[in-house]
């Protein structure tokens, strides 16, 4: 059995578009389609394969095709094509630069993520074996190292968009927080000092959008509020 | 033709677990290093692996790396190389503890040290009962410990480019590696990338089946670069179907479920693999496994409609541990499949999974290859590490979390080799040859020029359905055969392959045909090879030849892409300290 599914894709080729602009699309699925990365991995084999979009796993573990879909930021490969409005629009996500399509430049997301140092720290002489942490302790990380760096959190973050190069954004500030809370890190002080300046990590105003959009729900706004209070208690 | 040329000392092809291990000791070393990856390192297809890292940490009970040993080359079905296996395995303990000191987040045990959980094939006492060998991070495992392999490299300032493919390498006139050919996706150019050595650790190629756990990236690009290049590759005709990957969307579900109590069930509700392997049961070697799963489909006890699948049973674990171990799963079935593990089981089949052969190597990661008598010559400046490698430790069936092993070990070896070749190398580069590109712009220019002809879709789809039957969990000879001449009619199609879409910027539609150029020479050199063995070893299985033939094919495949020529070369039984495991019949 076969569907029909209606598309509006955002296109824009710099060598050969003056400006992007909207390409309308009636495709034909088969019933057990399920995810629109299926669909747009169709459209590029049999209507047209001048479409770019990234992708690699197509399970939700790579963080590659975060696309804006109907509006909302989300990963093509967890979403069911039959929980969608049609006509179907997407887009790039926002608030980064087009390379082409439904492709961004990632540069400024990833600059915001080295930024916050993403590794532990900890200088002491490693032991012979594992150092320990309790199990309560590994499960404060829980929550944080799902994250997938796809961006769909960032991009749908106002203050992101404003200041993508001085407001650290909620994917990097969840890693952050991530080493903050890692008991084996012995850099919370710097990364603390790192992040207390009117923009790097005050810019964020609770909007919540980046916990709403999260395709692994994760709450990057919780893990911002807890560096907030850990830094606020440091200051009393 | 003159384009433009890049120099680094180090050339690195792969953002997976094993080009990033690599990378570190470069960096860390001072050599100039840089990493190409088709996409953002972190999206490489490690972030997929699910299970565990295997290492006799003895953390739960009794372990140690002889048995380690024993399992791998039992699970090898001996036709692993013993040194390297002992390579790995003596390495794996110190192996996983870097990990850890890199801040990767292990799961943990009331005592404080690394969660290890059972696995397929692991056993105590060389094959007596399952032991707890396979360090985890809950079922993401490769996720994590490609992360924290990233991140190390941010604080080592390793240099990436991001979103570039190697299209192929450059051999000076004796023969040596001395640079690659590389498009760089946003601007649509191809460089040439100079190098006193270059690494390949560019993942497998499980794209090549129409049911496969692999991300769409996993088009062995490696071994088609290698295969133009003149050299051969080693045992690409042992392919891992998986027992458990989700019926109809391939999507894995990892052996931890297993591991972590779960077992099989066909539709009268047996378990099963009690018949099949009485000591290890529903936790045998994965060939076995499949296998028994493949036999239960086709006598007709399979679950579902039209009984084309066999059911996994975990709900008996309970939501607790199935939330604290497994978390990965449950979204994973609710996403594809509406189950929820909790309450019901899931439907799962044998789905192509692993690459055990690829580019041969020693265990310090340098390429080899025949020269005159010399079946093991060094190709100098070329190394490979990782899933697309063959070092042999996998032999003809990869024991699960002996790959992420495998990564790190190798990676590290290769690493520290790459860094001795090019401290004597001194501050000269070798020579490129005259016409260093024009093999790689020549083929890009027929594809560019290429205005009608075979369309990607339709050959990629009819090759996966050619391998899928053709070459599939049982094999014999009329079915291969069939398979050759098929596989051979569309190798033949694929040199009128054309795009439409001729532009320079971010073109994926001209890197998926550059990519499908290479697939095609693995699933041709599968088919060719499985064919030639008559025998059946690991997951390697004839109908027609049911035993293994330790007299005539204990030794490892070596194929060419000219004159798809196959030589045969014999496995290392001589391990490096310890004795030799003569071969055994194979029971779990
Ligand atoms: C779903 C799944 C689960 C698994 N679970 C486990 C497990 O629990 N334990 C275990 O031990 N093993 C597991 N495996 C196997 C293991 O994950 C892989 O074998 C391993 O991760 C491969 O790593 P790699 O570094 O060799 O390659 P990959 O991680 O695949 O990386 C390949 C890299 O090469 C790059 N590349 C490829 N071609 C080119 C080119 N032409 N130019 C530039 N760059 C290129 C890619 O961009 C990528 O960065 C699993 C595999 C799958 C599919
Ligand atoms: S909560 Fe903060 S980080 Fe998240 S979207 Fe709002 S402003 Fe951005
Ligand atoms: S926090 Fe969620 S949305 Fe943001 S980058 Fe990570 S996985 Fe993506
Ligand atoms: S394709 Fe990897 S997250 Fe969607």
């Amino acid at each position: 059995m076969s569907k029909k599914v209606k598309f509006s894709i955002y296109r824009y080729n710099p060598e050969l578009d003056v400006k992007p602009y909207y390409q309308n699309l009636e495709i034909e699925l088969d019933d057990l389609d399920k995810k629109l990365l299926t669909a747009l991995i169709k459209v590029k084999e049999y209507y047209d394969d001048s479409l770019s979009f990234r992708r690699s796993c197509r399970e939700g573990v790579c963080g590659s095709d975060a696309i804006n879909i109907n509006g909302r930021n989300g990963l093509a490969c967890l979403t069911d094509i039959d929980s969608l409005k049609q006509p179907i629009v997407l887009r790039p996500i926002p608030g980064l630069p087009v390379v082409r399509d439904l492709i961004v430049d990632m540069t400024q997301f990833f600059n915001q993520y080295n930024s916050i140092r993403p590794y532990v720290i900890d200088e002491r002489p490693m032991p012979e074996r594992e150092r320990l942490q309790s199990p309560q302790d590994r499960d404060k990380l829980n929550g944080v190292i799902e994250c997938i760096l796809c961006a769909c959190c960032s991009t749908a973050c106002p203050s992101f968009w404003w200041n993508p190069d001085k407001f650290v954004g909620p994917a990097a500030l969840l890693h952050a927080y991530r080493f903050i809370a890692d008991t084996r890190d012995q850099a919370t002080a710097a990364r603390l000092d790192n992040l207390n300046d009117p923009y790097r990590l005050f810019r964020c105003h609770t909007i919540m959008n980046c916990a709403d959009v999260c395709p692994k729900h994760l709450n990057p706004t919780r893990a911002i509020g807890k560096i907030k209070e850990i830094m606020v208690s440091r200051v009393v | 033709m003159s384009i433009p040329v890049m120099k680094y000392e180090a050339v690195i092809v792969g953002g997976g677990g094993a080009g990033l291990r690599a990378a570190l000791q470069l960096s860390e070393a001072g050599v100039k290093t840089v990493v190409l990856s088709k996409v953002f390192p972190t999206r490489s297809h490690t972030a997929a692996a699910q299970g565990g890292i295997s290492a006799s940490l003895g953390n739960v009970e009794d372990d140690n790396w002889h048995w380690h040993m024993y399992d791998t080359v039992k699970g090898a079905d001996w036709l692993g190389d013993q040194d390297a296996i002992e390579f790995m395995c003596r390495q794996a303990v110190d192996a996983v503890v870097e990990l850890e000191h890199f801040g990767m987040p292990f799961d943990r045990l009331e005592n404080g040290k690394i969660y290890q959980r059972p696995f397929g094939g692991h056993m105590a006492n060389f094959g007596k009962k399952p032991v707890r060998r396979a360090c985890a991070v809950a079922d993401r495992t490769g996720h994590a410990m490609l992360h924290a392999l990233y991140q190390r490299n941010v604080k080592a300032d390793t240099h990436f480019l991001v979103e570039w493919m190697a299209l192929d390498i450059i051999r000076n006139k004796n023969g040596d590696v001395v640079g690659i050919t590389a498009l760089e996706m946003e601007t649509g150019e191809v460089y040439i990338i100079q190098a006193k050595a270059v690494l390949f650790a560019t993942g497998g190629a499980g794209r090549i089946y129409q049911s496969s756990t692999n991300a769409y990236i996993n088009t062995g690009d490696g071994i088609g670069i290698t295969l133009r290049a003149g050299l051969p590759i080693e045992d690409i005709e042992f392919w891992q179907f998986h027992p458990t990957g989700l019926a109809g969307a391939g999507v894995l579900i990892t052996e931890g479920v297993r591991g972590e109590g779960g077992y099989l069930l066909n539709c009268n509700g047996e378990r099963f693999m009690e018949r099949y392997a009485p000591t290890a049961k529903d936790l045998a070697s994965r060939d076995v496994v499949s296998r028994a799963m493949q036999i239960e489909i086709n006598e007709g006890r399979g679950c579902g409609q039209n009984k084309d699948y066999v059911l996994l049973k975990l709900d008996h674990l309970g939501k607790d541990v199935i939330d604290q171990r497994l978390p990965g799963i449950r979204e994973i079935s609710l996403q594809f499949l509406g189950i929820d593990p909790v309450k019901e089981p899931i439907p799962v089949v044998p789905t192509c999974h692993y690459m055990m052969g690829g580019i041969p190597t020693n265990y310090r990661g340098e390429v080899v290859a025949p020269n005159g008598e010399n079946m093991e010559d060094i190709v100098k400046g070329f190394y490979a590490a990782g899933e697309c490698a063959c070092a042999s430790v996998h032999g003809a069936n990869r024991l699960g979390t002996n790959s992420l092993l495998d990564l790190v070990v190798f990676g590290k070896s290769a690493g520290n080799s790459m860094v001795e070749y090019i401290k004597q190398h001194g501050d000269e580069y070798k020579e490129l040859p005259e016409d260093a590109a024009d093999f790689s712009l020549n083929r890009l220019a027929k594809l560019d020029n290429a205005n009608s002809g075979e369309s990607l879709a339709d050959l990629r789809h009819e090759m996966q359905k050619i391998m899928q039957q053709h070459a599939g969990v049982f094999r014999t000879q009329s079915v291969l055969e069939d398979g050759i001449n098929k596989i051979e009619a569309l190798y033949a199609r694929v040199q009128n392959l054309c795009i439409q879409d001729k532009s320079k910027v971010f073109n994926t539609a001209r890197v998926e045909a550059l990519e499908f150029m290479n697939t095609i020479e693995v699933a041709l050199a599968t088919m060719i090879t499985a064919e030639a063995r008559k025998e059946s070893r690991g997951a390697q299985a004839r109908e027609d030849f049911p035993e293994r033939d330790d007299e005539k094919f204990m030794c490892h495949t070596l194929y060419y892409k000219d004159g798809r020529k196959i030589v045969y070369k014999p496995v290392h039984t001589k391990p490096m300290t310890v004795d030799y495991i003569p071969p055994a019949k194979r029971v779990y």
